[in-house]
């Protein structure tokens, strides 16, 4: 029994029944399909997180966002007065997490891509686009840039899934995507 | 004592106490037994307190029932983290380990003293990080990302409890030294004994992963240093989180197998499969903790790819591995004893009425079904871009750490309780339905927490409606009911929680005595109801037949498959990324 010790002193070189080999090597083989998989979708698939990162000063990049958002702000957001930046397409787009909220609101296009900088002025925060459900991990002194090319219409939330102390529930954001040539 | 006989031990200077086991012919040193019973207890009581908090979490996060306001939420959900997944299961693993050496090899333990020393670091630790969240100022959750900062005591008690913890892999060490010395044994050691081998090893590494992050981060807490890096902290700290998850894995697989044994009988098919099975787990499954970063920026995606595919899919094979042969020996077991009829008559017999094979059934199927499959697709790095920090995260783990090793070390507190604490297990017709109870629940817990992250759903986040919030975002609203269904599943686990932790302390306080007469009984209904020994050679149990189990890895490997390549097709979904 397993409490036991093996009975005969030269366990390792007892047949191992067929039934348990093939098992082993169904598990094997899985592994190397799940493991091909993973390359497989950088070369095809279209969803693949970027590793383009730089460090950054979290003050340095608070002063690029708001640059951005001065040159390309829209509108001021409902009563809340948050300003809607509406970048270029093809251009860059910046978003900064600090507690609680994200800032600014983009306005994007359907079907054109932009490269989506994100990053913390504080502590680590969440990046969670709602309902598409696309979640990214944010740190400060890191500035990620990702190239997203919105694929549908609509009104998106951004929630901060990163606890981030006691207001971490109030913390959210947003982006529009609208058709080509409208919004603004 | 009742009238067992004490028989003492002297060698060298040192003397040891023991009894003989009257279920096993064990010799049971008095002193690990006591050290056993201390681990267990405390164990006991930290699950009970922890089980608690986790119950308020479910209630608070339930819309409807919204139970405590965000503040103590948070507090809250840091303790019960802390409660459960770190004191009452390492406090749990520390008697497994003295068990497995000490009892099972027939040995004296190693060095009691410093045992002793372990175990009180362990308490004064975990009761200083206790107290440190309750005083409100280290709700930081149980991982601690900087820049947030507890306060010094927090960290200061995680590493108190590392050390006793430390301490206590050192005495299970020394003990196998010891045995092997005074040739208490013949040959190589168990399979029991050699999967907690595997998890004190991991343990070690696991605890010398903590103490490089933890102390650093305690002296930034009380400002000798001024900077913690984030990302490194991140890297280092789960090559202690998750590690500890490994640890339980190895002691739960080694509790299936211990249970297996003594309910029906059953032996490892091959010693060496299941041997190399543990092996993996040392050699791959620590470097996994590189899951928890693939959406993290900095770090690149062949970085990502090696470290969670080589690494981790060759200990999954471990688990797929044991998945196969606990089943298979139980089947094999159990057609030695007659139960040849169809493919499934040895399971349809097997003992369920007994809480002991009962927990650890469900512990094998749900671990494999639900925490299994959801981390294997959870780790894959393009798959986590749609679940990273959703409740989709905790379903997964309390699928593991709850249905897996929870239920299964609940499962062997059954025999514990009567061949350690020598008392027979108190009210055996809701011991019976514990297991289930609890099981259940907890399953409920885990697959309705993956369902609202699959919808998106934060985790550790306190409103739904994101009420205060000045851009909301609404959920859509079967994320409610979701929420709704684990509030109810979490009352079902606590029920079951609170069922245990009630009847294995009145066994022990009320139990009656168990001595030669009633051992057979105290160990609940078994097939053949005595505990019988293996008869047949090895290499034999290879050559049974075992249509049942291959029946059951087929359905089990058929629903990993399909579930993988659904979550593809979902990601095939997402605005394309790059």
């Amino acid at each position: 029994m397993a409490i036991h010790s093996p009975e005969s002193r030269i366990w390792w070189n007892e047949p191992v029944a067929r039934g348990e080999l093939v098992w082993v090597a169904i598990a094997f083989v899985w592994g190397l399909i799940m493991f091909f998989m993973m390359i497989y979708w950088h070369i095809y698939g279209k969803q693949n997180l970027s590793a383009v990162v730089g460090r950054v000063d979290p003050e340095v990049y608070v002063g690029k966002v708001e640059a951005f958002t001065e040159k390309y702000k829209v509108r001021e957001e409902g009563e809340t007065g948050i300003p809607v930046a509406k970048p270029e397409a093809g251009g860059d787009a910046y978003m900064v997490a600090r507690t609680f909220e994200w800032w600014p609101v983009l306005e994007l296009e359907k079907g054109k891509s932009y490269k989506l900088h994100l990053s913390s002025a504080d502590l680590q925060h969440g990046f969670s686009l709602q309902p598409t459900n696309i979640n990214i991990q944010v740190h400060p002194g890191l500035e990620h840039v990702v190239t997203v090319t919105p694929n549908e219409s609509g009104t998106f939330g951004v929630v901060c899934n990163e606890y981030c102390g006691l207001g971490h529930h109030v913390m959210g954001g947003r982006i529009y995507v609208v058709e080509p040539g409208q919004g603004g | 004592m009742s009238s067992v006989a004490i028989e003492s031990r002297t060698l060298g200077a040192i003397a040891a106490k023991f009894r003989t086991c009257p279920a096993t012919g064990l010799k049971v040193d008095l002193a690990a037994q006591a050290l056993i019973k201390a681990n267990a207890v405390a164990a006991v009581v930290f699950l009970a307190i922890g089980g608690i908090f986790g119950l308020m979490v479910a209630l608070t996060r339930w819309p409807a029932v919204h139970l405590l306001s965000s503040d103590m939420f948070y507090l809250v959900l840091t303790a019960h983290g802390l409660d459960v997944l770190l004191l009452w299961i390492i406090f749990f693993e520390m008697a497994v380990l003295y068990f497995a050496s000490a009892v099972i090899l027939s040995s004296r333990i190693a060095a009691p003293r410093w045992a002793w020393v372990g175990f009180i670091l362990m308490v004064i630790g975990g009761l200083m990080t206790n107290v440190a969240v309750l005083q409100g100022e280290s709700t930081v959750m149980f991982t601690s990302y900087p820049p947030l900062k507890a306060q010094p005591h927090f960290y200061l008690g995680l590493i108190l409890f590392a050390v006793g913890a430390l301490i206590g892999c050192c005495v299970f060490f020394g003990t196998l030294v010891i045995a092997k010395e005074e040739r208490t044994y013949e040959g190589s050691i168990p399979l029991v004994t050699f999967g907690a081998l595997t998890a004190a090893i991991i343990a070690v590494f696991t605890i010398a992963s903590g103490a490089i992050i933890l102390i650093p981060t305690f002296l930034w807490s009380v400002g000798y240093i001024s900077n913690i890096d984030t990302l490194t902290y991140k890297l280092v700290w789960w090559a202690m989180g998750h590690s500890s998850q490994q640890i339980n894995v190895s002691a739960h697989v080694s509790i299936w197998y211990l249970i297996a044994a003594v309910t029906v009988g059953a032996k490892p098919l091959s010693e060496k499969v299941s041997r190399t099975a543990f092996l993996m787990y040392i050699l791959f499954l620590q470097l996994a903790s590189a899951h928890h970063l693939l959406v993290e920026p900095g770090l690149s995606s062949e970085w990502k790819i090696v470290n969670t595919s080589y690494m981790m899919y060759l200990a999954v094979m471990g688990s797929m591995i044991h998945g196969m042969t606990v089943p298979g020996s139980i089947e094999a077991a159990q057609r030695k004893s007659g139960f040849t009829r169809g493919a499934f008559e040895w399971l349809r017999k097997a003992p369920w009425g007994n809480p002991a094979f009962a927990g650890m059934f469900l512990s094998l199927v749900m671990f494999g079904f639900i925490g299994g499959i959801s981390g294997v697709v959870l780790g894959t790095e393009q798959l986590n871009i749609m679940m990273h920090n959703t409740l989709y995260v905790p379903g997964h783990f309390h699928g593991t750490v709850v249905t897996g090793t929870t239920l299964a070390f609940m499962a062997v507190t059954y025999l514990v309780v009567p061949l350690i604490f020598q008392r027979e297990i108190i009210w055996p017709k809701l011991a019976r339905i514990q297991p289930y109870l609890f099981g259940i629940g907890a399953a409920g817990i885990s697959m309705f927490m993956m369902g609202a992250g699959t919808l998106g759903v934060a985790r550790r986040h306190w409103d739904l409606a994101m009420t205060d919030a000045a851009l909301p975002y609404g959920y859509p609203p079967i994320a409610s009911l979701m929420l709704g269904l684990n509030g109810l599943s979490a009352i079902m686990a606590a029920t079951g929680g609170a069922l245990y932790v009630v009847i294995v302390v009145a066994s022990i306080l009320f139990g009656k005595k168990v001595d030669e007469t009633n051992i057979g009984t105290a160990l609940g209904p078994m097939p053949q109801r005595v505990v019988r020994d293996a008869v047949t050679k090895y290499g034999n149990a290879g050559s049974w037949h075992l249509p049942g189990t291959y029946v059951l890895v087929t359905v089990f490997f058929g629903a990993f498959v399909l579930y993988y390549f659904v979550n593809w097709k979902y990601l095939s979904e997402l605005w394309p990324m790059q």
